[in-house]
């Protein structure tokens, strides 16, 4: 019989594994759960760093500090207007490098490498110097925007490729031998089925502009971001209603992930509707695909 | 007439990319190397040549740039032991709690950067429960956390963990179970298992996860910032303030390219030791 301290070391030896990951998982919540509580607080003076007590004060009023609004309203427009750009394009791209072999491909991968392997300080450092030479753009919202443009590029065209490495080409031919167009083939084949991709692409640049600091920080001018306006607000105590509203874009970020995934599984769907159909044993479209 | 058509589309489809990508990303950096030869005083600077200001760039922050490369390669190492558990329970143990766990890992992402680095200045601030369990079990023996290297690393770590944990998750998630058994067939036991088949496959995730995290951990400012004293400034710190406060232009734009240089240095060492198939192509995400 083993005594129950070896039942117990051999129950944590077959589970440290999992207890360290729930260790981990706790340690990536905590500062989500640490501005959530910070959320109703009630401080008594500018600095939001103590707990005091609890109120529903700021959630009631979350928009009325004016020049957070702003920011705010700034950032999203810029995010919008970045993400737009940067999924046309990068989608563009990640069509080409996947289904086309063409001279230069090496090095348009680099090209696409190279930016994300790049410090944010050095790109925006790089951008910031173009901008004051040139003098071709002034610094504020338009320097933003082709900033936020350019590092979301590389983002958008990694995720849309991955999405297409794994597409089943045979559902294009068949498209086109029922008579479909070219181009009527890539609206109603290919567009819907590759449109997770390109959805979370675009969900990926919105995350990244909305979030940017480091290469707004070099190129905003006088125009002022939501990241931007916390940086600024630091030094003075950043007011509770920051919490409040990155709380609620927490959640419309968490909403909007939930329909890509479940986005994903009806295209996935779609995909392996066709084998099943054709033998009837239940062939997974990936076999058929490698084939 | 057609075949010409058909050869020029791949062109055509990277066109706007690619001229965005050039123009500013690619250009921008021979600007930063203009700026970075000018001499003069501040206000009137002018083109000359001026190699000397990487040399004097360097001797008057080296301290800055070993700092910045001790922090970010702590953070990196770090994060490494604390992820690849949990990218292995996603990957092998989690079950229907996968996604819950794999939502968990970016959630931190749907929190702006500046707010969640400012929430580890509440969680390592002096009365804090945490400050104060540290200090109880003694590992912060004067009862302060904040504004020493320590607060800065760990703020490294936080921030850059999930990079660190996806690319790992989606190169054991890859691996073919079978091989794991293959190993227990041939009388390997698990930990033996582990070490020489499962880890050996990992390795393209963790090469990926050590560059994505290492990277941005090197040039970042924002924790060093928020978390960090007059002590802990990182080279991204001085670059920021040469830049926007002090705005000596030429001796910003030198660091600027010595730490990519230094950067890239490091990459390469790093691949020519792990291996390369990872930097290029799918993996870099």
């Amino acid at each position: 019989m083993e005594g129950r301290g070896a039942r117990a070391w051999r129950w944590l030896r077959e589970h440290a594994v999992n207890i360290v990951a729930a260790l981990v998982v706790v340690y990536l919540l905590l500062p989500i759960a640490v501005i959530l509580l910070f959320s109703f607080n009630d401080p008594q003076g500018r600095y939001n760093y103590t707990w005091v007590g609890f109120t529903f004060e700021h959630w009631a009023h979350a928009f009325s500090r004016p020049e957070l609004n702003e920011a705010l309203l700034t950032s999203l427009k810029l995010a919008l207007l970045a993400t737009v750009i940067s999924t046309i394009v990068g989608t563009m791209m990640a069509l080409a490098l996947v289904r086309h072999n063409f001279f230069g491909r090496r090095l348009s991968n680099f090209l696409i490498v190279i930016p994300m392997a790049t410090p944010e300080v050095v790109m925006g450092a790089a951008l910031l110097s173009f901008f004051l030479i040139t003098g071709w753009f002034s610094l504020g919202f338009e320097t933003l925007l082709i900033a936020h443009v350019m590092f979301c590029i590389s983002f958008v065209v990694v995720v849309v490729r991955s999405r297409l490495i794994g597409f089943d080409r045979s559902l294009e031919e068949a498209a086109r031998d029922l008579g479909a167009s070219s181009f009527g083939t890539f609206r109603l084949v290919t567009l819907p089925l590759i449109f997770p991709g390109i959805f979370g692409g675009a969900m990926l640049a919105f995350a990244l502009s909305i979030d940017d600091f480091v290469i707004s920080n070099f190129n905003s001018g006088t125009t002022v971001t939501f990241p931007l306006y916390i940086f600024g607000a630091a030094q003075r105590g950043i007011p509770v209603e920051v919490n409040v509203i990155a709380m609620i874009l927490f959640s419309f970020t968490v909403a909007a992930m939930g329909f890509a995934t479940w986005q994903q599984r009806r295209a996935e769907k779609m995909a392996s509707v066709r084998p099943e159909q054709e033998g009837g044993i239940g062939v997974p479209a990936g076999a058929t695909a490698a084939t | 007439m057609t075949t010409l058509r058909r050869r020029l589309v791949p062109y055509f489809l990277l066109g706007p990319g690619t001229i965005w990508l050039v123009l500013f990303f690619v250009v921008p950096l021979f600007y930063m190397a203009e700026l970075s030869l000018w001499s003069g005083v501040i206000g009137e600077f002018e083109f000359s040549w001026n190699w000397s200001n990487y040399s004097e760039a360097f001797s008057a922050y080296d301290t800055q740039f070993v700092r910045s490369f001790y922090y970010a390669g702590a953070a990196t190492l770090i994060a490494l032991v604390i992820a690849y558990p949990l990218a292995y329970a996603i990957a092998f143990k989690a079950g229907r709690w996968r996604n819950l766990m794999l939502f968990a890992v970016v959630a931190p992402f749907f929190t702006t950067y500046l707010i969640r680095t400012i929430a580890w200045e509440t969680i390592l601030s002096d009365e804090s429960p945490v400050t104060e369990f540290l200090h109880a079990i003694g590992l912060a023996p004067s009862g302060h956390i904040l504004a020493t290297g320590p607060a800065v690393i760990a703020g490294l770590t936080y921030n850059f963990l999930p990079f660190m944990i996806l690319p790992i998750y989606a190169s054991l998630e890859r691996i073919d179970e079978r091989l794991i058994e293959a190993a227990k067939d041939l009388y390997s036991s698990a930990p033996q298992g582990f070490w020489r088949v499962t880890l050996p496959l990992s390795a393209p995730g963790i090469v990926a996860g050590t560059l994505l995290t290492f990277i941005p951990a090197a040039g970042d400012y924002v924790n060093a910032q928020f978390l960090g004293g007059a002590g802990n400034r990182m080279i991204g710190n001085v670059i920021q303030s040469l830049y926007l406060s002090q705005s000596d232009y030429p001796s910003a734009a030198a660091l600027s390219f010595v730490l990519m240089a230094l950067i890239m240095v490091a990459v390469v060492i790093y691949i020519r030791f792990a291996g390369s198939e990872a930097l290029m192509g799918e993996e870099a995400a």
